[in-house]
């Protein structure tokens, strides 16, 4: 269906790879030029560095780096991804390095590695041209010895290819931002040329001094298999150069330091003009009046789950036209010819809610979840693997209760939960949360959970968060502190305290203590506790690694809001502005509690110099800003018209706060 | 064409301008007579005794608390971390007794090639040899900046709030509706040379300081008075500083900064603390920002004369080379479809008229020409009871009404003679259906108080409110009750009460200055 949609992805992917392959001899010259370059004889390097440039064997080993860069760009596309992976445990960090899917990168980059040090190693020429030379032993016969400076070359690129890797896993470099302020491609990469010739420079001299150290260890190891396999000799009288004398050579650490910072500069640039393309602006038509052309439409995009960059471009657009372009807008409000139905209004309004509607669910869940296990649900990871089992008891209720997810849950899971409970099951991180599964929580979530038009405030006030808050709570405490000024709830919920006080069985009991003895006496082991402590904020920013999205929803929405006060001639968007209101609201209150919690409001330290974006460390802030933007969009737009909408009093009292500049 | 002469003549020394009501601008004597508005906001005064000053900067007092005899390696460290390659390489040289010759004489040698190459780059661009301060008071908008006891205000887009940012670097937050009043303390804020609340939001408040923008977060609900350094979030970019001006998108979603040192405007994404520079060549700095009401042009004035009009779709700019000096201040029409400016060395306005084809959705809006001069305010001589009056000159900032029918001219006036005071000029505007200019009259304060800032309240339900910060101290607000010719007002209640009804209407307010000509 989205074949064509997808194409542009492609097509813009081989349109980076192609400019990244133009710029390819620019800065090979620059190279030659740096690595030959001797302040003695500048004239005389100029002209060698000129015909060098022009024979055969540049020529060649320019077209390998081609073939490189054609790879590079090809991983570029394979691995890419809009929402960031976030390892929430040292364990979960090592099971992604682990991951077969990551090996298989790893090696790749190894072995590009080792042919741009190659191609150094030929274009720098000298000692370091050839991997075997002609040499005399002290006996006088002649044999082939093994070039060491040709050799410390090659592994290096080797090295510096296998840490680019990863690090790539690390800061996770295959992560896709979109950028907040648009500019035209050129302009974009004029502007972070400076800081990829910064990050390439100064990783490639952290790589070099780590590979000295590794060379200086375990470089007998290569040395030795290198001689064994191409039947050299090592030439005896020359010094080794894993030793310190042979190591402290700054010729030879500048050409490591030149050739690393080389091959990191191409590969980065083949990442930035990715980037950069596949991220570009794309306008989708908003309706079509070709049935054919129909599912490239904005409404139909917007509701695609795959590709995931697709719906990303799509929101994109949506935040724009909703800001930018009065015409496009005009479509959006328009009614269907024969019929009069808003469908693209529709749409586009159902599938937003529903993004928001999702997150919400997520973070009440996530917030359920930690309040009831407390702050020493620190330790968990390890035991969750024992009580899967308990889960998929349960996880057949949970199925029915959550819809599946639109978007691929990135949740605070442990390596070992994910793995195994994997796939579509549900986000809910900590299995042995009794309030979550049993059915006397669901209805509240259920409300919550359901689709949006049950947002919309008369279905009673019960699925507030006010009292939803208070659910966990009922189980234990008596009922009254439902009496809230709210309408009773529905009678199913009020029955159900008498039967659930009685269920927790023996076994489930049993179970509970075996599982409390195992976290304390895995809790003793350090080396356990290093591996599975969670790392701080990163469930956070799990819970909101896809918000750019939510963001865009947001923007989108109230825009549209705002503009159809005079733009809206058939009154499309006032149907919907209840239930949009209530779900902003909710999503408000979850937010609200979220930064409550411990980590979560912390700022991420500022980390320069590194290609990684760390745009997916700040996304909570940015949704939380974003969300009282609109808010405050939509009350300034309306003002005291707002008071003719329908919705529960306590969405009304949280929206006057927003009226009057409170919160 | 001179504007001013058509103006009525400046009040006497002791009385003061109250409000405009009936097209006329009412004057009393005291304070006492200001009629009670249930409108009027907080009118506040600042003795300049009650500001507890910072006696000397942090690197004067440096000298007094450290210890001499520190190793070389130490000294150096701290040279290089508080100024960086200069400090370092001053210090080496300096201490040529402890390092050895070639090292301390190479040293010196890089010195005297930097300063040299710095010297070099100060003669293309003159602003850059200015210290920090003396850069911020002469490109702030603020006359006289660094005698000011008010150094920045801001009012609240949305509410009836404001920020006064102090000579002691204090933020106070002044609420109608609250009895607090927090203040806002930071590390980081120095200097501060603007302030601005973020839009459609209750709480943000950007800060530019000397070496800094920051952006304090302050619940209106909460009953601190001292919020903690906490609540800042600092936007810092090496080489961008002094910050001399922000600016809010309308949307509230970016954050725009610029300093006469860096070529860049810094544009903000706040929650993320990430910033994109928009670099262009030429120019040497920027030096103030000015975001359109409508969120689709920002002015960026430079310190050499060249301004540039960047649009905010795609982020592309268009040159606009002044021929005399800088572009000393601008304002942009509610609509953002014009836009005033200024010129250093010159007593005109400007104007551009920018037409954005609406529905077109790429960005490449087609610009004016050339500017067109709207109003010149050359010196006026006034006869007045206490002696001539001169009146005019050189202008130092400009504020347009939300609404589009006032606006207000702060001319410098010449500080050493005394009959040439600065003053506000307040125009009445006319944007729809053609542009119009008419006089409206002086606004002025307390004798021997000369008005240094000025803001209008951004959301004044009958007609415009300019707030004036004068250099005693003292921050008033001038209402100007009319009703909009394009807000279309609902039977009686909806016009304003006057406090002082008038019959006699103005002959001179009448009088075109500035009609734009259809063609």
């Amino acid at each position: 269906m989205a074949d064509c949609s997808a194409q542009v992805i492609c097509w813009r992917a081989a349109a980076s790879i192609a400019w990244a392959v133009l710029l390819l001899p620019p800065v090979t010259a620059v190279f030659v030029i740096l690595s030959r370059f001797s302040l003695l004889h500048p004239i005389h390097t100029i002209s060698e560095c000129f015909s060098l440039l022009t024979s055969a064997g540049a020529i060649f080993s320019l077209i390998l780096l081609c073939g490189v860069i054609l790879m590079v760009g090809f991983l570029n596309l394979e691995y890419y991804t809009v929402i960031p992976t976030i390892a929430c445990s040292k364990i979960a960090l090592l099971g992604q390095l682990l991951h077969p899917r990551q090996f298989v990168n790893s090696s790749a980059h190894c072995i590009m590695g080792i042919i741009v040090a190659w191609c150094c190693a030929v274009t720098i020429g000298g000692r370091y041209e050839t991997i075997g030379y002609p040499c005399t032993h002290s006996d006088g016969s002649t044999h082939m010895c093994l070039n060491e400076y040709h050799l410390i070359l090659l592994l290096a690129g080797a090295f510096v290819g296998f840490s680019h890797s990863l690090l790539g896993v690390i800061h996770n470099m295959n992560f896709v931002s979109f950028h907040t302020v648009q500019q035209y491609k050129y302009l974009r990469f004029k502007g972070s040329l400076p800081l990829v010739v910064k990050c390439s420079a100064t990783q490639a001299l952290y790589s070099v001094r780590n590979y000295v150290v590794v060379y200086f260890f375990l470089g007998y190891i290569p040395k030795a298999w290198i001689c064994k396999t191409l039947n050299l000799h090592l030439n005896s009288s020359i010094h080794p150069l894993d030793s310190i004398a042979g190591l402290l050579d700054l010729s030879l650490l500048y050409h490591l330091w030149i050739s690393a910072t080389f091959l990191l500069f191409t590969w980065y640039i083949t990442l930035l003009l990715f980037r950069i393309f596949v991220t570009e602006v794309y306008n989708f038509p908003v309706q079509s009046s070709f049935t054919e052309e129909a599912h490239q439409c904005l409404p139909k995009v917007l509701t695609d789950k795959e590709p995931m960059i697709l719906k990303f471009l799509a929101l994109q657009d949506l935040a724009l036209l909703s800001q930018h372009s009065p015409s496009r807008r005009c479509e959006v409000f328009s009614l269907s010819q024969p019929g009069g139905h808003p469908h693209n209004w529709n749409a586009i309004s159902r599938e937003c809610l529903s993004l928001l509607a999702d997150l919400t669910q997520r973070l009440v869940a996530y917030h359920d979840t930690v309040a009831t296990n407390g702050r020493a649900k620190s330790l968990s990871t390890g035991s969750e693997r024992k009580t899967s089992s308990e889960t998929s008891v349960t996880s057949g209720t949970e199925d029915l209760m959550s819809p599946r997810p639109t978007l691929m849950m990135k949740t605070p899971a442990s390596v070992f939960a994910r793995s195994i409970v994997g796939g579509p099951q549900s986000p809910l991180t900590a299995p042995f949360t009794p309030d979550l599964d049993s059915p006397f929580a669901s209805p509240s979530l259920r409300r919550l959970t359901a689709p949006v038009e049950q947002c919309s405030p008369w279905h009673g006030t019960v699925q507030s968060p006010h009292v939803m808050r208070r659910v966990p709570k009922l189980w234990s405490t008596s009922t009254d502190s439902q009496a809230n000024g709210s309408p009773p709830p529905s009678p199913a919920s009020v029955a159900s305290p008498q039967q659930q006080t009685s269920k927790p069985s023996l076994l489930a009991q049993f179970l509970q203590n075996r599982k409390e003895q195992v976290k304390h006496f895995l809790a003793k082991r350090v080396l356990i506790m290093y591996l599975f402590n969670k790392l701080p904020e990163a469930s956070s920013q799990a819970l909101f690694a896809d918000s750019q999205a939510h963001i865009w929803a947001l923007e989108g929405i109230s825009y549209l809001i705002q503009a159809s006060f005079s733009e809206d001639q058939f009154g499309v968007v006032q149907t919907a502005l209840p239930s949009i209101l209530s779900c902003m609201l909710v999503l408000q209150e979850a937010v609200d509690r979220h930064f409550k919690l411990p980590h979560a409001s912390s700022k991420p330290l500022r980390s320069a110099s590194s290609m990684g974006d760390p745009t997916y460390k700040t996304l909570r802030f940015a949704l939380r800003a974003t969300l009282k933007t609109a808010i405050y969009r939509i009350t300034t737009t309306f003002g005291d018209h707002l008071n003719a909408v329908q919705m529960s009093a306590e969405h009304r009292k949280r929206l006057q706060q927003f009226v009057e500049y409170k919160d | 064409m001179c504007s001013l002469a058509l103006f009525p003549a400046p009040l006497p020394d002791g009385q003061t301008t109250l409000c405009e009501s009936n097209n006329e601008l009412l004057s009393g004597s005291d304070a006492e007579e200001r009629p009670k508005q249930e409108l009027s906001p907080l009118s506040l005064f600042f003795p300049r005794e009650s500001l507890k000053l910072h006696s000397r900067t942090e690197s004067s007092s440096r000298a007094a608390f450290l210890d001499h005899s520190e190793t070389l390696w130490m000294r150096s460290a701290a040279a290089w971390r508080d100024s960086g390659l200069t400090g370092l390489l001053t210090e080496i040289t300096n201490s040529h007794t402890e390092v050895p010759k070639c090292l301390s004489v190479s040293s010196g040698c890089t010195l005297a090639l930097l300063q040299w190459v710095s010297s070099f780059h100060g003669s293309l661009f003159p602003h850059l040899t200015l210290s920090s301060e003396d850069m911020i008071a002469e490109f702030s908008q603020v006359l006289n900046w660094s005698d000011c006891v008010v150094r920045a205000f801001a009012w609240h887009p949305h509410t009836d709030k404001f920020a006064v940012a102090l000579l002691d670097d204090s933020i106070k937050i002044y609420n109608p509706k609250s009895a607090t009043t927090p203040t806002l303390k930071h590390r980081l804020q120095r200097s501060v040379a603007a302030v601005q609340w973020k839009p459609l939001c209750a709480s943000a408040l950007a800060v530019a300081c000397q070496n800094c923008v920051l952006v304090w977060h302050v619940d209106p609900c909460s009953l601190s008075t001292r919020p903690s350094s906490g609540c800042a979030q600092v936007l810092s970019h090496p080489g961008h500083s002094p910050v001399t001006s922000i600016a809010w998108s309308p949307s509230g979603s970016l954050l725009a900064s610029a300093s006469p040192m860096d070529t860049a405007v810094m544009v903000w994404d706040v929650a993320a603390e990430s910033c994109v520079p928009l670099q262009r060549v030429g120019g040497g700095g920027v030096t103030f920002l000015s975001w359109s009401p409508d969120g689709s042009h920002v002015l960026a004035p430079t310190p050499s004369a060249l301004f540039r009009v960047w649009e905010t779709r795609m982020w592309t700019c268009e040159r606009w080379p002044c021929v005399k000096g800088r572009c000393q201040s601008g304002c942009w029409s509610p609509d953002g479809s014009r836009l005033l400016f200024t010129v250093q060395g010159e007593t005109v306005i400007y104007a551009l008229t920018f037409t954005d084809a609406p529905g077109i959705s790429t960005g490449t809006s087609k610009g004016p020409q050339a500017a067109a001069v709207v109003a010149d305010l050359s010196e006026t001589s006034f006869n007045t009871a206490h002696g001539d009056v001169i009146v005019g000159g050189e202008i130092q900032s400009l504020a347009w009404d939300p609404r589009g029918e006032r606006l207000a001219v702060l001319l410098k006036g010449d500080p050493q003679a005394a009959d040439r005071p600065a003053i506000i000029a307040v125009f009445k505007t006319r944007t729809n259906p053609v542009f119009e200019l008419l006089p409206c009259g002086f606004v002025q304060g307390e004798a021997d108080a000369e008005p240094r800032l000025m803001q209008f309240h951004p959301s004044f339900q009958h007609g415009a409110l300019l707030t004036v910060c004068w250099s005693s101290g003292r921050i008033t607000h001038v209402p100007f009750y009319f009703l909009s010719a394009g807000v279309p007002h609902f039977g009686l209640s909806g016009s304003p009460l006057l406090p002082r009804p008038q019959e006699r209407c103005s002959a001179l307010a009448n009088q075109s200055l500035f009609t734009e000509m259809i063609s």
